[in-house]
């Protein structure tokens, strides 16, 4: 019990810190405004009065966390699933395209880093132009992929998703590669000694030794891809996603409808890393692996 | 040779006396050249079978040079007759210089008792051979099957854009990498690492920060962009801005765990010394630290390109990386932006090469380069 005190107070207070750092900030980037507003109409007005009025304005250059909340409950809760106002619409597209990413993301990762491991040609001549890929800027480039791929007749889903691949699969190919070369060289050689076949020696040593490896980098991967999908979405013209919503607020300065779809988009992420990492728990565990 | 190896050279001497039939009995433009170069790189396939290798050793990885030899001589042949109208036997052939260009690749990576020189060398041109196959596929593709240039333009198209337009990209190479990226990082890297050492200080802090850290790097920072572009103006100052957050988090994680790796022992040591923290700090925790600060170093610098990039994509004056792309996108130049794709990716390569360099001279003693010397 004080064990979990103890994890959990320096939390709570750090989040409590940035919390009033928020608020402090709220009032002090929005008061000039507000005090022009004062003076134009030439009301008297009081500290407090300054402090209220901060914290409801409409376009704010900073929102209060309450404002931003109380957005989100009004376009997840209160609006039509089927709305365009619905965040919850917005959020579904994002995540789709996001979860189909990181599914073929970590496929791509999967297969590349088994084929490195296997044989030593492809891992001289793939594995430095792996971490090269991943020093271009591809989220820069996702513009251009997603109109050329418009062009070539695929739109929707699939061009999103395929920025979201190349983010993710960079990870899980690291993470596997270390994860089918741990078995340290004891257990490989007692494969040996049981005359296994290659084969056999992946599939009982090498895959089983790499699996927390292979949800680590899943972790990292999912992440990633979300980004992706986000970013994939601001080229399209603002149809649909969280991407959109963020690209329609900044074109007309709604500064609240910009941070509530960033916090869903945090919360989403969070969600995501959150359940990949209950689905290693459990794996883990049942592979007899303490976690 | 392995039984793999015979069956990639088999396969190769099949597709070049493909190439060697189509020549003969579709005649075109240069069937002659094909009809040559297949029945070469046939000869080369199937030499195994007849026993040719005995009489021609040359010493050093004969195998391997004839090979190599032969899917270099066939990419060659395949320049010299590439034009919109490639005949069907050229496809052939360049399957058949592919499989040969991999087998060259695996005997090279099988051959033992190759000198230090000589194996550095072949670790060193292996990528570089797969990097220039890729870049001659590409080209293949694109001129052999005609595909439009709006769609996707040739290597040779862009290299030639490249060269043209050397001050449009040196313009927006300084208003994107140095102004934007390269402040901002060096910003967000600096400020992360002053508050790692001062929250280091307190272990309350650190327990409530790291776990919030670590929570942040997770989340997609670049959905900021837009605020900051709002906040500080469409010039560089709010890509830097974006910049600085982006980096901030994961160099604030990495450094406090870097500072939290050593060990007991260590620290035991140099207090026996009595030695001040300031002496603990510089001569024992920051170099324990060195390979994780290096970490997030080479994240970061990715991280300042994408996120001074894509913060263009909300505002930007008419010059920097992201916003040529963009409207280059927009007005089907697509050479024009390829080419100022490979300058974001020749400055994300080259500062991650830098930042590997600086890593291994800086953490010599680490396990992970002290291998690699012995």
């Amino acid at each position: 019990m004080t064990g979990m005190v103890n994890r959990i107070a320096p939390i709570a207070v750090v989040v409590a810190a940035i919390m009033i750092i928020w608020y402090g900030f709220t009032v002090h980037l929005n008061a000039p405004w507000q005090i022009e507003r004062y003076e134009k109409a030439g009301t008297e007005w009081q500290m407090s009065d300054l402090v209220r009025d901060t914290m409801a304005q409409g376009r704010p250059i900073l929102p209060a966390p309450h404002q931003i909340v109380t957005e989100i409950w009004n376009t997840t809760v209160k609006k039509k699933i089927t709305s365009k106002r619905s965040l919850i619409y917005h959020g579904s597209i994002t995540l789709s395209s996001t979860l189909l990413g990181f599914a073929m993301g970590t496929i791509l990762g999967i297969g590349l880093a088994v084929s490195i491991v296997e044989n030593r040609a492809m891992d001289k001549s793939l594995m430095p132009w792996i971490i090269t890929s991943q020093t271009i800027p591809i989220l820069a480039i996702a513009p251009m992929i997603i109109v050329v791929l418009n062009a070539v007749g695929l739109s929707g889903l699939v061009p999103k998703a395929l920025i979201s691949t190349y983010l993710s699969f960079f990870p899980v190919v690291v993470g596997m590669v270390k994860g089918l070369r741990s078995p340290d060289p004891m257990l490989m050689d007692l494969m040996r000694t049981y005359k296994a076949s290659r084969l056999q020696t992946f599939w009982k040593l090498r895959l089983p030794a790499s699996v927390p490896f292979l949800f680590a980098s899943m972790k990292v991967a999912i992440a990633i891809s979300l980004v992706g999908a986000i970013v994939g979405e601001l080229p399209t013209g603002a149809v649909a996603g969280l991407g959109a919503r963020l690209l329609a607020g900044s074109y007309y300065g709604q500064t609240i409808q910009i941070w509530s779809a960033l916090i869903s988009a945090a919360c989403m992420a969070a969600l995501l890393v959150g359940v990949v990492g209950l689905i290693s728990h459990f794996a883990l565990r049942r592979m007899g692996l303490r976690t | 040779m392995t039984g793999f190896q015979r069956a990639i050279a088999t396969l190769g001497g099949l597709a070049a006396a493909a190439a060697l039939i189509i020549a003969i009995l579709d005649p075109g433009g240069a069937d002659m050249m094909l009809a040559t170069g297949g029945l070469v790189l046939a000869a080369v396939g199937m030499r195994h079978h007849f026993g040719l290798n005995s009489g021609l050793n040359f010493g050093l990885m004969p195998q391997a040079r004839i090979d190599l030899l032969a899917s270099l001589g066939g990419m060659a042949l395949l320049l010299s007759i590439l034009d919109g109208d490639m005949p069907a036997a050229s496809w052939a052939l360049l399957v058949a210089c592919w499989l040969f260009g991999w087998l060259a690749v695996e005997k090279a990576m099988a051959a033992r008792h190759l000198s230090k020189a000589l194996a550095s060398v072949v670790s060193l041109a292996v990528p570089v051979f797969f990097g220039a196959w890729i870049i001659f596929v590409w080209e293949m593709m694109t001129i052999g099957l005609q595909i439009p240039t709006v769609l996707l333009p040739p290597p040779s198209m862009i290299a030639v854009r490249f060269a043209a337009s050397t001050s449009i990209l040196w313009a927006d190479f300084q208003q994107t990498v140095i102004k934007a990226a390269l402040s901002g990082y060096i910003l967000g890297c600096g400020s992360a690492f002053i508050a790692a050492i001062l929250i280091d200080r307190v272990p309350f802090l650190q327990r409530g920060l790291l776990p919030v850290g670590n929570f942040v790097s997770a989340l997609p920072i670049i959905g900021i962009a837009p605020i900051m572009v709002m906040w500080f103006g469409f010039d560089w100052q709010s890509k830097a801005a974006v910049v600085v957050v982006m980096t901030f988090f994961p160099m604030l994680v990495n450094t406090l765990a870097g500072l939290q790796a050593t060990q007991t022992m260590e620290r035991d040591l140099l207090r026996t010394y009595a030695s001040s923290y300031f002496q603990l700090l510089v001569k024992l925790r920051l170099p324990t630290a060195a390979p994780f600060i290096f970490n997030a170093l080479k994240i970061n610098s990715t991280l300042a390109l994408i996120g001074a990039i894509v913060a263009e994509f909300f505002g930007t004056p008419i010059v920097g990386l992201g916003f040529r792309i963009s409207t280059e996108v927009g007005r089907m130049n697509l050479d024009m932006a390829w080419a100022e794709i490979v300058v974001a990716a020749l400055a994300g390569s080259l500062s991650y090469g830098l930042l590997s360099l600086l890593e291994r001279q800086v953490t010599f003693w680490h396990p992970s380069n002290r291998r690699k010397s012995s």
